[in-house]
């Protein structure tokens, strides 16, 4: 389980996360939705380490993460699926997956993997040799988030997963998104699609402007008025 | 004709010492976007420190092995001369604007030269000759230093082994990785600081090498030796295309052999002022040169 509390981050004079609590239990998908420049990404990349927390505690199954370095936490079992998907376009599809397991050292058990991200995106198998910039955007955020995979972790963070995608290739994502947490893995999930989001999360929270303002089940967030014509477009 | 092969072997000679050092530039700048301008100056220093080492080693070593192990401890050295700039005035600045890691990397430079000057009183140092590669050969029927047949031979071995451990074991993957996206290669748990000192260590290496090779040529050394072959490399890297290999080499040897044809003209005054013309040329017609990179960076 992953427990934030009462976390701060400052960057360049601006307060991004103003004292926020959450938590993310194991073997759930949970969401964190809110506009753009709210903290989301903020909050992830501050659990991966690339940003440093001013003050509060990110614990991972009891063990502090702030302050470790970023290979340390990865090693713990956490991966990022970045915004904009950054895959390396000049290396290759299978390149791109090996250097996910970069941290690895069990020969036998990276192939393995491979191959099951090949199951699970059978797209990428075809396309094993191709240059990773080549691949069409979905594919490209396929690849990223095989890439996260390959390093096993039992968290999964999902940075803006459906962003620029066409409606079907976004379908597709989420409900791999599911496949891989009905394989085990606890996925925390950031969207600006909050309809998507939350139908798929099990617990969900609304971040703005560096505060969590409200939370509850996905269900109850998709039901709820101020969510509803904040965030989904909806009257009524 | 005889005259013409002479030319040409040394201008290849010296194509192949200056692609040594050229890789040095475009391997730091691929990684971080830096001109390492003490990297001239680290080839110097590489070179004095061959002269003081076999000095200090005759009085203790028998006279066969003071050779070879100056030069294990001249590259050994150097090496952690690479290591430590970059740990001392480089990874401080990582987030530093990269006009202040640029400033640093020219204090080195003059670090390093006036500490030469301190070291050697200003008077030339004699470079100790090499056995084995300072004798002479007739090539074609011109006589030539071996060093000027094995210069080509090992820049090729060097080249052909730095590719491979580029793009085929784990620390080149990092390598090549963090060169691309440094956030997104630190999201796999790459260490970025050890790629950045692996990649200094290469470069220092590489000019640990070539200085062996350059100064048996030219072995007088004086504090601003490494200055000129190293703008003179510098300048081969941005023409093959500064960030890549391959650009480095083809553009140190073509370097090389024009500063080899003009020093046998009558125009031979006018060789640096070829050079950087040249430089000049590549940066107003195609700034990412030979084989550089599509995104044009802010040099």
């Amino acid at each position: 389980m992953l427990k934030i509390e009462n976390l701060h981050v400052s960057y360049g004079g601006i307060q991004a996360l103003r004292g926020i609590s959450l938590e993310v239990p194991d073997g759930k998908i949970v969401t964190l939705i809110g506009a753009n420049g709210a903290g989301k990404s903020t909050t992830l990349r501050t659990i991966t380490g690339l940003v440093k927390a001013g003050s509060g505690s990110i614990r991972w199954n009891g063990e502090e993460l702030l302050g470790k370095s970023i290979d340390k936490i990865i090693s713990a079992g956490i991966a990022m699926s970045p915004e904009g998907r950054r895959v390396f376009a000049d290396m290759s599809v299978l390149e791109n997956l090996r250097i996910g397991a970069y941290l690895r050292k069990d020969k036998a058990g990276i192939e393995e993997d491979i191959q099951w991200v090949y199951s699970l995106f059978p797209r990428l198998e075809e396309r094993s040799w191709q240059l990773a910039g080549t691949l069409s955007g979905g594919e490209q955020q396929m690849l990223a988030v095989g890439r996260a995979l390959m390093s096993r972790p039992r968290l999964m963070m999902l940075d803006e997963p459906s962003l620029g995608l066409a409606p079907l290739v976004v379908q597709d994502i989420f409900s791999i998104i599911r496949e891989i947490n009905r394989q085990g893995v606890t996925v925390l999930l950031i969207e600006q699609n909050a309809n998507m989001a939350l139908k798929i999360a099990d617990l969900a929270y609304v971040l703005e402007t560096g505060n969590i303002t409200m939370s509850g089940t996905g269900a109850e967030l998709l039901a709820n008025e101020k969510v509803r014509e904040a965030y989904l477009g909806k009257n009524g | 004709m005889q005259y013409a092969i002479s030319i040409l072997l040394s201008g290849i000679s010296l194509g192949g010492q200056y692609a040594l050092i050229a890789i040095g530039y475009t391997l730091v700048y691929g990684i971080l976007r830096l001109i390492n301008f003490a990297h001239g100056d680290v080839f110097m220093v590489a070179g004095l420190l061959m002269v003081y080492l076999t000095s200090f080693l005759g009085g203790i070593l028998p006279p066969a092995a003071v050779i070879p192990a100056g030069l294990l401890l001249a590259v050994v050295l150097t090496v952690v001369l690479g290591f430590v700039i970059e740990r001392a005035a480089y990874k401080p600045l990582r987030t530093a604007p990269r006009m202040s890691v640029m400033i640093s990397a020219i204090g080195v430079s003059y670090l390093l030269q006036n500490l030469a000057t301190y070291a050697t009183g200003g008077l030339p140092q004699m470079y100790p000759e090499v056995p084995g590669i300072s004798s002479t050969v007739t090539i074609l029927g011109v006589p030539t230093k071996v060093v000027t047949v094995v210069t080509p031979i090992l820049v090729v071995v060097l080249v052909a082994a730095l590719t491979q451990l580029i793009n085929h074991t784990k620390v080149g993957m990092a390598m090549r990785a963090a060169a691309k996206d440094f956030e997104t290669a630190q999201l796999m748990g790459i260490r970025i600081n050890a790629v950045i000192s692996a990649t200094f260590v290469i470069g220092s290496f590489l000019a640990a090498v070539g200085s062996v090779l350059y100064f048996t040529n030219y072995p007088s050394i004086v504090p601003l030796s490494g200055s000129l072959p190293g703008l003179r490399a510098f300048v081969a890297a941005v023409f093959g295309g500064i960030g890549s290999i391959p650009g480095a080499v083809v553009g140190a040897f073509i370097i090389g052999i024009s500063e080899s044809v003009i020093k046998g003209s009558s125009w031979s005054i006018f060789s640096d002022a070829f050079t950087f013309a040249l430089l000049i040329v590549i940066l107003v017609a195609k700034p990412t040169g030979l084989f550089g990179e599509k995104v044009t960076d802010k040099v």
